[in-house]
């Protein structure tokens, strides 16, 4: 029996955490001797208040949405995917010799193929954590740790000795051919709303929403989907009922790094048109705060990826007008973790008794 | 390569090595009671910014590191509030610790110092200096002689050098981290705490029927743990360098962690595994040493990523098997 009506489960404790996860961040903001107040009407003001500070935050967004549907992915075949970060630099590896490899003519033939470069580089790095634990039983977590500091070495080595053009001194690969362009909000929005030219959210975020429909499907609409499922409620009951943890475990980690992998076509091909260093920036660390936030709920991640989005951009903003670092918002992120993940049952627990002694007093009258 | 670079990197090792140990051993108790820490970097580095702001504003490296252990115990008392009392996921924890530490370290030294997120140099008795051993050549006989350190050095034998250069002279740290090997095995295997820390990782429920607390076991284990990063963390800042910088501990936390699994959770093997992988960084950072060893052309990169590759290797089973506590990351709940 159920303690909370789904509601609560999935609107309220989510919100409470969060509010506390401010609460806090809100006293370490005085703790450094600043307004608060001040400081959230600026976040809001820099992030949500015009179409420039709209075009950041959609930016932003779209990389959340990616990873957090990765780490979502794999959370409801109860695997900890950690290893967003260094899926998202491989995929990045992916577009980058996509878009290098051709002179491509035009954005809409490039896309299509640097989403499926990110996706198979993105994959191919979960894939072997992903064989190693169902096949040797590795602990999937310490795996993806050890290959997002592997992934990060692979593209420094990459980029110092095989893409940085001879006459550079950068590590980072040549300028990406014209046609790899992607329009962006200001190409794509012009006569309704006037993104400036400077802003970077481009039609990667629209990918992003598709991405969130049909992990939706997925997960909820196919057989596979259902046996994932089944095989993160209970492994062994799943085993029993004919579901190979073989295939689920490959099969899920496969799509999570994937997903995390297109991340790329955002930054690499969207933003900077070329692939440098540190391109991902921990966004693979925020899929798991946007998937906890979210509840693993592609609509719940798609929120929290856009809620996250306004701190990154509002972040920003603070540190630019107040003396605020932009650390604040890794601060923030820690806290939302540490709320809705791991001192969930603190939340819980005394709502859940809230639920309970209402529903006995509610008996007792009706008796 | 000759004789004193050999020496040089020898020295160089036990140096990166001595945070990793620590840390290490910090992992060692808390997964062998059964908590899962993915946070030892959040700890070493809360500590390493705190030991570095106080040993610089008290003039006294020895108030720094209290002031980092305090400050890692602090961290390690929520990660056991999350795990232990709350029941709640302790890989998220960690996580959530690593970013905290991440961000607080920088917004608070960017508050206190106003340089970019770091604290001033450490000089004098801020930072922990090199104790001389007896009957080693260092500055002190250099100045007992009246003649230069290096034409001392150039006369010793072998064996001299190898004890002056290599044994005497480092921190008190290097060599606490030493002791705290020994000192670890026998708490683990020679008393009774140890028995019931190692038990209540592999069946906390035996150990719950035999009428000892879990969680106050497991709360001691991260106790220690936090006691330990706090070392390994105020090393880093006051002893390795002189200062803190921002995310200084560059994924050492990690490392550590690597260097637990390698060593299967057993204390010797750490100090095994500990030294070789700040071996591995120690070549790293000579080059010119690290070419001369290997017959091929070794990238630094291949070099910065060995401890993560083989561990991933011995996940793997391929060398031996690596078996974490059994009960390890599950939450103890005392009935069903």
């Amino acid at each position: 029996m159920e303690v909370m009506p789904k509601w609560a489960d999935v609107v309220l404790v989510p919100l409470i955490s969060l509010v506390l996860a401010m609460i806090i961040s809100a006293l370490v903001i005085l703790g450094i001797g600043e307004d608060p107040w001040a400081a959230l009407k600026l976040m809001v003001q820099g992030a949500l208040g015009s179409p420039y500070g709209w075009g950041y935050t959609l930016y932003y967004a779209t990389n959340f949405i990616f990873t957090g549907l990765a780490v979502s992915v794999a959370f409801h075949a109860a695997m900890f995917n950690i290893g967003g970060e260094g899926q998202a630099t491989l995929g990045g590896l992916g577009v980058a010799l996509v878009c290098l490899a051709l002179p491509w003519p035009h954005w809409a033939l490039a896309l299509p193929a640097a989403t499926l470069g990110a996706a198979l580089f993105g994959a191919a790095w979960a894939a072997i954590p992903a064989y190693l634990a169902a096949k040797r039983g590795s602990h999937i977590v310490i795996t993806t740790i050890m290959f997002n500091f592997i992934g990060a070495a692979v593209l420094n080595y990459m980029l110092v000795n095989v893409l940085r053009p001879p006459s550079s001194m950068d590590p980072a690969s040549a300028k990406f051919p014209d046609g790899t362009a992607l329009p962006s909000f200001h190409d794509m929005f012009s006569p309704i709303i006037a993104f400036p030219k400077s802003v970077p959210a481009n039609i990667s975020f629209l990918i992003a929403l598709v991405a969130c429909l049909v992990v939706w499907l997925l997960i909820w609409r196919t057989r596979f989907g259902f046996e994932l499922r089944a095989f993160g409620k209970s492994e062994s009951a799943a085993v029993y009922a004919g579901i190979s943890p073989t295939k689920i475990i490959m099969g899920s980690m496969l799509i999570s790094g994937a997903l995390a992998g297109m991340m790329a076509i955002n930054t690499v091909q969207g933003e900077a048109g070329r692939l440098v260093l540190n391109s991902v920036e921990g966004a693979g660390f925020i899929g798991i705060a946007v998937a906890l936030m979210g509840r693993s709920h592609p609509a719940g991640v798609l929120i929290a990826a856009i809620l996250f989005g306004f701190l990154y951009q509002g972040g920003a903003e603070l540190a630019l007008w107040m003396s605020i670092p932009r650390e604040l918002v890794v601060v923030i992120q820690g806290l939302v973790i540490l709320f809705t993940g791991a001192l969930d049952n603190m939340v819980r627990m005394p709502i859940e008794r809230v639920f309970l002694w209402r529903r006995r007093s509610r008996q007792a009258a009706g008796e | 390569m000759d004789f004193s670079t050999l020496i040089q990197i020898l020295d160089s090792t036990l140096r990166l090595a001595t945070p990793l140990l620590l840390a290490c051993l910090a992992g060692l108790f808390s997964e062998r009671s059964g908590i899962f820490d993915i946070g030892l970097e959040a700890k070493m580095l809360i500590a390493a910014f705190f030991s570095a702001a106080f040993a610089y504003s008290t003039g006294s490296v020895w108030l720094g590191l209290l002031a980092g252990i305090a400050a890692s115990m602090v961290f390690a008392a929520i990660h056991g509030l999350a795990s232990i009392t709350f029941r709640g996921n302790q890989l998220i924890s960690g996580v959530a610790l690593n970013f905290l530490a991440s961000g607080m370290t920088v917004l608070i030294a960017q508050n206190w110092f106003q340089q970019g997120g770091r604290t001033p140099s450490l000089i004098g008795g801020a930072r922990f200096e090199g104790i001389e051993l007896p009957f080693a050549i260092g500055p002190n006989e250099a100045a007992e002689t009246g003649r230069p350190l290096s034409e001392l050095l150039s006369e010793a034998g072998p064996l001299q050098l190898l004890y002056s250069e290599l044994i005497s002279g480092h921190s008190i740290l290097v060599y606490v981290a030493l002791a705290a090997v020994p000192a670890t095995w026998w708490i683990l295997y020679r008393t009774r705490f140890g028995l019931r820390l190692r038990a209540v990782g592999e069946n906390p429920a035996a150990v719950d029927t035999a009428g000892v607390s879990v969680i106050g076991l497991r709360y001691a284990a991260v106790v220690i743990a936090g006691l330990l990063c706090g070392i390994a963390g105020a090393y880093l800042a006051t002893g390795l360098q002189a200062g803190f910088v921002k995310d200084m501990t560059a994924g050492r936390g990690y490392i550590a962690l690597a260097a637990l699994i390698f060593a299967k959770w057993r204390p010797w093997y750490a100090l095994g595994a500990c030294l070789l992988f700040g071996a591995l960084q120690a070549l790293a950072l000579r080059t010119d040493v690290a070419e001369a060893i290997f017959p091929f052309k070794m990238p630094v990169q291949l070099l910065d990523s060995l401890p993560y590759i083989l561990t991933v290797v011995i996940l793997a089973g391929f060398v031996g098997k690596a078996i974490p506590p059994r009960a390890g990351g599950q939450p103890y709940v005392k009935e069903r």
